[in-house]
């Protein structure tokens, strides 16, 4: 019934024309999502500045960055913990931010949940992906033609 | 002797008084040609809607809907906009001017660029019916979900509910929404999501959750931890800009959730 141009919310589609509210699951999951939000970017400022600092200012410097540098670094429980913080909210962060885009424009029901799935299936293959090489990363392979780290056994 | 003496020593009532020419009066207003473009929206004949434009002279003291009146009562008699008081108060005609809500009541045309047509759309986000005139029942509908009336749970007092100076302060800013829809139909979430409650029921709610008188806040709060409640604002403060009362809609929102927060954590 309306114009083409000035286009009608969703609730308003012909579909259902009684203005009907999707009842509330009485959860507060977007409250909880919102102060994530603020939270997890505020510690990711600080994780995020303190590992651009260490890789590209301290010691030799963005010249310093080869394989053995990162090896070197996640040999430290530190560091793997350092990383893994950065990483897990990082795309906590930037999945709830895609969510609510998708939200916030996909307007038919189809396409936000095929977007959010996809949305969701990435963030799990990279945070799981991501975790497990943080954790089973080999710093001294066998046959490395690259620079290992000086704690290597020399082969 | 001239006029201003005898206004001076025998004080005769102010219409009476007749002035020279040169020293004002009506036809010292200036005049100048506005074009109008409105977006026009008929159903019984056309599914789409059109810009038309409507030519005038108008003077420096003309609002738009003086404008829209002339085109009404004068070019085009099936022209449709919703207008009640005329003077800011009773919040019928919202529209979009210019590609900014407004209320046709309290825009000046010489605050706009009259150079170029002036744009008047029907608020976005709300279904048209005709031309300027929006189903504004969704907006209703939200408005009254979160309960704007009083709810106290004490005796009935036999005088008036007390409150502070301070008290009242503290909700002073919502309390004069006057429900145009301004707000909500300037918000890009509204737009695409017309289940979220938007910035005028927000701000109603704002106005009970923060009245010392009244002991359901608590409700209201949960109503607005909806999902389509308050986390949908995106702060992006079209609201507070659209607002005809100057009513810092995004801050009402923000305490809410703020109120919501220091509630559950």
């Amino acid at each position: 019934m309306s114009s083409n141009v000035i286009a009608s919310p969703r609730s308003n589609s012909a579909q259902s024309p009684k203005y009907k509210r999707n009842k509330g699951s009485h959860s507060s999951f977007e409250m909880v999502a919102w102060l994530f939000m603020r939270m997890s970017g505020v510690v990711l400022v600080v994780l995020i500045f303190g590992h651009l600092f260490v890789n590209l200012m301290l010691g030799g410097g963005i010249h310093q960055i080869d394989f053995g540098f990162v090896a070197g670094k996640w040999a430290s429980p530190f560091w793997q913990w350092w990383d893994l913080a950065m990483l897990w909210l990082a795309m906590l962060h930037g999945t709830n931010g895609v969510r609510t885009i998708i939200n916030d424009y996909a307007d038919r029901n189809g396409t936000r949940m095929t977007l959010k799935g996809v949305l969701y299936a990435a963030a799990v293959v990279i945070v799981v992906l991501g975790t497990l090489v943080i954790f089973t990363f080999d710093p001294c392979p066998a046959g490395a033609v690259v620079d290992l780290p000086s704690f290597c056994p020399v082969p | 002797m001239s006029p201003i003496e005898t206004a001076e020593t025998a004080p005769e009532p102010a219409s009476k008084i007749e002035l020279p020419a040169h020293m004002g009066g009506g036809g010292e207003i200036p005049t100048f040609d506005v074009t109008l473009r409105v977006r026009r929206y008929d159903p019984e004949f056309s599914e789409d809607s059109t810009w038309e434009d409507f030519t005038m002279t108008m003077y420096g003291t003309d609002r738009v809907l003086d404008a829209l009146h002339k085109v009404k009562w004068e070019q085009d008699g099936s022209l449709s906009f919703r207008r009640s008081c005329a003077h800011g108060v009773c919040g019928s005609d919202a529209m979009r001017i210019n590609g900014r809500n407004r209320l046709a009541c309290k825009t000046l045309l010489k605050d706009l660029d009259t150079s170029k047509p002036i744009t008047v759309e029907p608020i976005k986000g709300l279904p048209v019916e005709k031309d300027l005139i929006v189903d504004m029942e969704p907006f209703f509908q939200s408005y009254r979900e979160i309960m704007p009336f009083l709810i106290n749970r004490g005796h009935e007092p036999s005088k008036e509910r007390l409150q502070s100076a301070e008290e009242r302060e503290r909700f002073d800013d919502t309390t004069k929404c006057i429900l145009c829809a301004a707000c909500t139909s300037s918000c890009p979430v509204f737009w695409t999501d017309g289940q979220y409650f938007g910035p005028a029921a927000i701000v109603n709610a704002h106005r009970f959750i923060f009245d010392s008188r009244d002991d359901a806040g608590d409700m209201r709060l949960e109503i607005l931890n909806d999902k389509e409640g308050v986390w949908r604002c995106r702060t992006t403060f079209n609201c507070t800009e659209a607002c005809p009362r100057g009513i810092q809609v995004t801050q009402a929102i923000a305490e809410v959730k703020q109120a919501i927060l220091a509630r559950q954590v």
